[in-house]
């Protein structure tokens, strides 16, 4: 047992000096890692799962207090050691990962430097041992040439060198515990891929424990032993990895299963948790998750409930294991599968060739010395009342492809045509006729509105800009409606962005974006900063949304999952063009082009039983500015031949929708 | 009519200020995150301490921002009232006391006799006049004592009754602060006023007591005694300290206030066209200011305000009284100080702007093609109001300071108007001398280090309480 958590409380103090109090952000947990385990701590956001952490680091913010508890670790009570002491444990006996690789390494220092501090301060080293110890563990993480990059500073490595570099300094002081904290959330899937195989070989080789903390099933899936659920501050539930797919118990951990978006959902609805986490303020004395469990009865409200045991290793907090009866089947909330519309013979939206270009300046005089080519010749189609879904890694140029179609970048060259007029050749005095038929979704809820405008302003502003509604009283009735038609209360016009969650900001903004009652909606990956059962109330409702009005969305986003539930057809980009494009059938069940397999492979899938075997990509994507010559996936590419180094595939043909470019194919025709 | 009210330059642009502030208070009160941010300025209690000795340091201001001239005896057959040359403000006529009864020359706080002696003549019990070099009496200092040997306890006396006096008012205002809470939140005035004492309520009331309280305290016994006497003694040609303290408190002001209304425009202006446009306009404008702020400050200043005073000396014709003279050399310095000082802002918004426009919601709302101003408007000016409001209140203290130095280098305000910067640098030479002439630099070095100390701590509330990341925190 290295480490073993017994009634950890913490809060933080919030208000002012006069009107003090602390707020319980984790409330009585108890846990245990054992050497060579990986206990997943999962959750969704403002459930405390980082909060824990840093606890058990001592590590809080200046307003954080621990209130009480145990942290027994490999034998000292971490919260009565002084605090040189724990300076000891920090790096040495236990040592983090953070979410963001971008901000955890500091820039002015370079890679040697950095993993060299922990050996110094831990290990004593000095002098040539710190230097080869330094790039033993460069070469255990997998990066390549290291003496070279021990040199480099952290802005001369790509995001997922970043995070590997990470993993070494927080390797470099042998520690017994590693958490990682949302490690691969800020990475694209391929090398989410990467990360988790490697913390996964060096736990093993290195019979460390690991505390990872995730939202993400499918990480959990693949990655621990043991599972804790967290809600509220509250472990709710905790078992073997195993049981805990097989047999979820807690109705939330239940909840989040049903919510997860998958192809075998597609038509119907997802299943949604009603409401949201609690605020810390206002945290009920009964069972936390009360408020929003379909089962719950007033014993739920005023009690709240002990650990129930379940057997081989699981554990549950929930009234419903001590009266079984209660745990009818519910209904499942499964709309009967909406008719498909049929599809309209001229498309809607049409873009051909499209080309984005940014100019790379240099010297005094800024002359421009070669391009970005973040978009470089793709074409797609769109019918009314259709879903296209563009995929693809950050960086791959999707949401300029999505910002060039509605003008908000001008192109470089291609056409884009909303229902055969030509967009780019307009002016903006001409072209505001035509941004009523097309809106945007935005991903960042919390950029996406102004703070200091009130929501009826918000959802207002497109309706004045463009004309709609012009009359005072027809405009505030058509706001009601608009507000009640995404869910939320007609009474919310007057209050301001900051009122809202996620979720409920996500849908004032779809609310501003239908308010001018377009045709075409591009979705720039509105749910990716949304938690999981958020995420299904969203995309519930762009769903229903399209079924009622008939629109066509542009889906950009980097989540398979979601695109299996929503789209009707799907586009893969690599590198500013589109590498393979079809039905959702044909792309997700039969992926012809090697990068979509790759990809598919790559997605960490929340079921125990049905994971592909992951094929590995070499390397990252190459920067948009100096593409690969010949086909532009060849560096990274397992089956790459002679003719991908030195020419661009033509389009290859596999039935009349799917359509891919990559030489494999192109021969056998 | 028995005066002419005479309205300076710079009093339109103080009563100007006053208007804006309110309007500003009126639009913030509607706008519910600047209603709360002000909220949270007026929860702090430091914040809070230093509105309440700015908010009597700009009483003073105010009061010395209202101008006349009063009407003169008029010979008898005299048809047309003939008014002073001299330009009075309702300070002065409140001072009259402060301001009429100059000395001959130094004398020291509380003093009732000068501070050099003099060959004076002296009768003798036997009625023969006779020579002696001694400290002579004062002519108004201590006037009323028959006896200078209860010079002493008359002081304490005064300083007695006028701490009563204040214990008494202060004990007023608090009971009548709690009443007002106990109305307002339906409370028993008892209740009212334990929540008071115990810091209880949302506003600081407590703090701003406590401070009206200490302010009473200090200045009603200052307030009964410079009657009487000199409370800060007297400078070289004899003029009251007390009374130059006063008269500078407005300088400062103007010095600090007015320089923001010019700069303002440009910073803000310039910085968002900047910002939000890019391209060749934001390199014009970034040459502007690079330019600009590689000119040293104090050789600008200098050739401005020179060029300036040539200008008023040779016409003469201009300037019915001496003040308005000084008024419009003041306002040029207002002018030429904001020039040079708007460009750390206009940097600042303009790499807001820059953040700013590249945010999901102005990409929103230039995908409903809303016009540039009006996302100017709209979307940009609301979210850089309060890096606006930190700036200016940050800027009042450096400005107020500035002044002192200028002046004191000579390029600062016209010589006839006195701010802190000529009275310190009067008071320079005389720290030469033997004995120290010393309560001159003192008495304007304590009132501008509170005048500064309170806009600096009012300017880390504002910031503390404006300040997005801190927002959320409360």
């Amino acid at each position: 047992m290295i480490l073993s958590v017994h009634g950890l409380r913490m809060g933080f103090a919030s208000g002012f000096a006069n009107t003090r109090k602390v707020l319980v952000a984790v409330d009585a947990i108890d846990f245990t890692v054992r050497a060579g385990e990986t206990l997943a701590l999962l959750g969704e956001s403002g459930c405390g799962k980082s909060a824990t952490a840093l606890s058990l680091l001592r590590l809080l913010p200046p307003t954080g207090r621990i209130l009480g508890g145990e942290v027994n670790f490999s034998g000292s009570e971490l919260l009565q050691l002084p605090e040189t002491e724990m300076r000891a444990v920090r790096g040495g006996g236990m040592a983090m990962i953070f979410q963001e690789p971008a901000t955890s390494l500091n820039p002015v220092l370079t890679v040697g430097r950095q993993i060299g501090e922990v050996l110094e301060r831990h290990l004593a080293l000095s002098g040539e041992a710190v230097r080869r110890r330094a790039l033993e563990l460069l070469d255990a993480v997998g990066i390549a040439d290291a003496p070279r990059r021990l040199n480099e500073f952290p802005f001369q490595l790509s995001g997922g060198m970043k995070q590997r570099v990470m993993i070494a300094v927080a390797l470099a002081g042998k520690p017994k515990l590693l958490i990682a904290d949302e490690p691969t959330t800020a990475l694209d899937v391929t090398i989410q891929a990467q990360i988790l195989d490697l913390l996964r070989r060096l736990q093993a080789e290195h019979g460390m424990g690991m505390l990872l903390i995730t939202h993400d099933l499918g990480v959990v899936a693949q990655m621990a032993h043991r599972v804790g659920v967290m809600y509220a501050g509250e472990i709710v539930e905790e078992a073997p990895r195993d049981i805990f797919f097989a047999s979820p118990r807690h109705p939330y951990t239940q909840k989040l299963f049903a919510a997860l978006p998958d192809l075998t959902r597609r038509g119907g609805r997802l299943e949604t948790i009603a409401g949201q986490v609690p605020a810390l303020s206002a945290m009920p004395s009964g069972c936390r998750f009360a408020e929003r469990c379909p089962y719950a009865w007033p014993r739920c409200r005023d009690e709240a409930p002990a650990w129930y045991d379940a057997g081989s290793g699981q554990r549950v907090r929930c009234h419903l294991l001590a009266e079984p009866g209660r745990a009818v089947a519910l209904a499942p909330d499964l709309a009967a599968a909406a008719l498909a519309r049929p599809a309209a013979d001229v498309a809607l939206l049409a873009v051909q060739d499209l080309r984005v270009h940014f100019p790379i300046r240099r010297g005094v005089l800024q002359r421009t010395v070669g391009h970005v080519k973040a978009v470089d010749g793709v074409s797609l189609e769109l019918m009314r009342g259709r879903t296209l879904a563009l995929v693809g890694e950050s960086g791959c140029g999707k949401t300029t492809v999505g910002k060039a179609i509605l003008q908000l970048i001008k192109p470089t060259g291609g056409k884009a045509q909303l229902e055969g007029r030509e967009l780019s050749v307009l002016s903006r005095r001409e072209l505001r006729p035509l941004r009523r038929r097309m809106q945007m979704i935005f991903q960042d809820p919390f950029a996406s509105l102004n703070p200091r405008l009130a929501v009826g302003e918000i959802i207002g502003e497109g309706m004045s800009a463009l004309g709609v509604e012009a009359q005072h009283a027809q405009r505030s009735a058509a706001i009601a409606a608009l507000l009640q038609q995404v869910g939320l209360a007609p009474t919310s016009v007057d209050r301001y962005p900051h009122e809202f969650s996620g979720g409920q900001r996500q849908r004032i903004a779809i609310a501003r974006a239908l308010a001018v009652q377009p045709e075409l909606i591009v979705c720039d990956e509105p749910t990716s900063a949304l938690d999981v059962s958020v995420q299904a109330q969203i995309l519930n409702l762009l769903k229903a949304l399209q079924d009622d009005l008939g629109l066509a969305y542009l889906f950009i986003t980097h989540n398979f999952a979601v695109v299996e539930y929503l789209a009707h057809e799907v586009a893969v980009m690599y590198l500013g063009r589109i590498v393979e494009r079809g039905t959702v059938d044909e792309v997700l069940r039969s992926p012809r082009h090697p990068y979509t397999q790759a990809l598919l492979s790559a997605v960490p899938n929340p079921r125990l039983d049905e994971q592909p075997e992951f094929i590995r990509l070499a390397g990252e994507m190459p920067s948009p500015a100096n593409p690969p010559a010949g086909c532009h996936f060849h560096p990274r590419c397992p089956q790459a031949t002679d003719v991908c180094r030195s020419a661009y595939p033509p389009t290859s043909r596999i039935s009349a929708t799917h359509v891919l470019r990559c030489h494999l194919y192109s021969e056998a025709e | 009519m028995t005066f002419l009210p005479v309205l300076l330059w710079s009093d339109v642009l103080i009563w100007l200020l006053v208007f804006a502030a309110a309007v500003l208070g009126a639009l913030s009160a509607r706008n519910p995150p600047l209603r709360s941010a002000w909220r949270r300025v007026g929860r702090s209690r430091p914040g809070m301490v230093a509105a309440t000795v700015l908010a009597a340091f700009v009483l003073v201001g105010l009061l010395d921002s209202l101008h006349y001239r009063p009407r003169l005896e008029s010979r008898e057959g005299d048809q047309q009232a003939v008014y002073a040359i001299e330009v009075l403000s309702v300070l002065d006529a409140v001072a009259t006391p402060l301001r009429t009864r100059n000395e001959k020359t130094y004398s020291s706080p509380l003093a009732t006799r000068a501070y050099a002696k003099e060959a004076i003549e002296v009768r003798a019990a036997d009625g023969s006049l006779r020579q002696t070099r001694d400290f002579p009496r004062l002519k108004y200092g201590g006037r009323h004592l028959e006896n200078e040997a209860r010079r002493d306890a008359d002081i304490a006396r005064q300083v007695l009754v006028a701490e009563l006096l204040a214990t008494l008012v202060f004990a007023g205002l608090a009971v009548g602060c709690a009443a007002l809470w106990a109305r307002r939140n339906g409370c028993s005035v008892h209740q009212a006023g334990r929540a008071l004492w115990r810091g209880e309520t949302d506003f600081a009331w407590r703090a701003v007591l406590a401070t009206l309280g200490v302010l009473l305290l200090l200045l009603l016994p200052v307030a009964a005694l410079c009657v009487d006497y000199h409370v800060f003694g007297t400078d070289k040609v004899g003029q009251d300290v007390f009374y130059q303290i006063l008269k500078s408190v407005r300088t400062a002001l103007v010095i600090g206030l007015v320089t923001t209304l010019v700069m303002l425009p440009l910073a803000v202006l310039l910085g968002i066209l900047a910002g939000y446009f890019r391209g060749w306009v934001d390199d014009l404008i970034q040459y502007l200011y690079t330019t600009l702020s590689s000119i040293p400050g104090v050789l600008l200043i200098a050739a401005a305000v020179l060029m300036m005073q040539v200008i008023i000396d040779t016409h003469p014709q201009w300037f019915a009284t001496a003040a308005e003279r000084a008024d419009l050399r003041l306002l040029a310095l207002c002018c030429i100080l904001g020039v040079t000082s708007w460009t750390g802002l206009c940097r600042l918004l303009r790499g807001e702007t820059l953040k700013l426009r590249e945010l999901e919601y102005i990409q929103a709302a230039q995908a409903f093609g809303v016009a540039d101003l009006r996302i100017i408007l709209r979307h940009i000016l609301p979210n850089l109001m309060h890096i606006v409001v930190i700036a200016l209140v940050m800027d009042f203290s450096s400005l107020v300071l500035a002044e002192a130095v200028l002046s004191y280098v000579g390029i600062g305000v016209d010589p006839t108007m006195i701010s802190f910067g000529t009275m310190i640098n009067n008071a320079r030479m005389e720290l030469a001398r033997e004995p120290l002439v010393w309560w001159s630099l003192a008495a304007a070095f304590v009132f501008m280090f509170a005048l500064v100390l309170a806009a600096n701590l009012l300017a880390d509330a504002v910031r503390d309480a404006f300040d997005p990341r801190l927002a959320g925190s409360s």
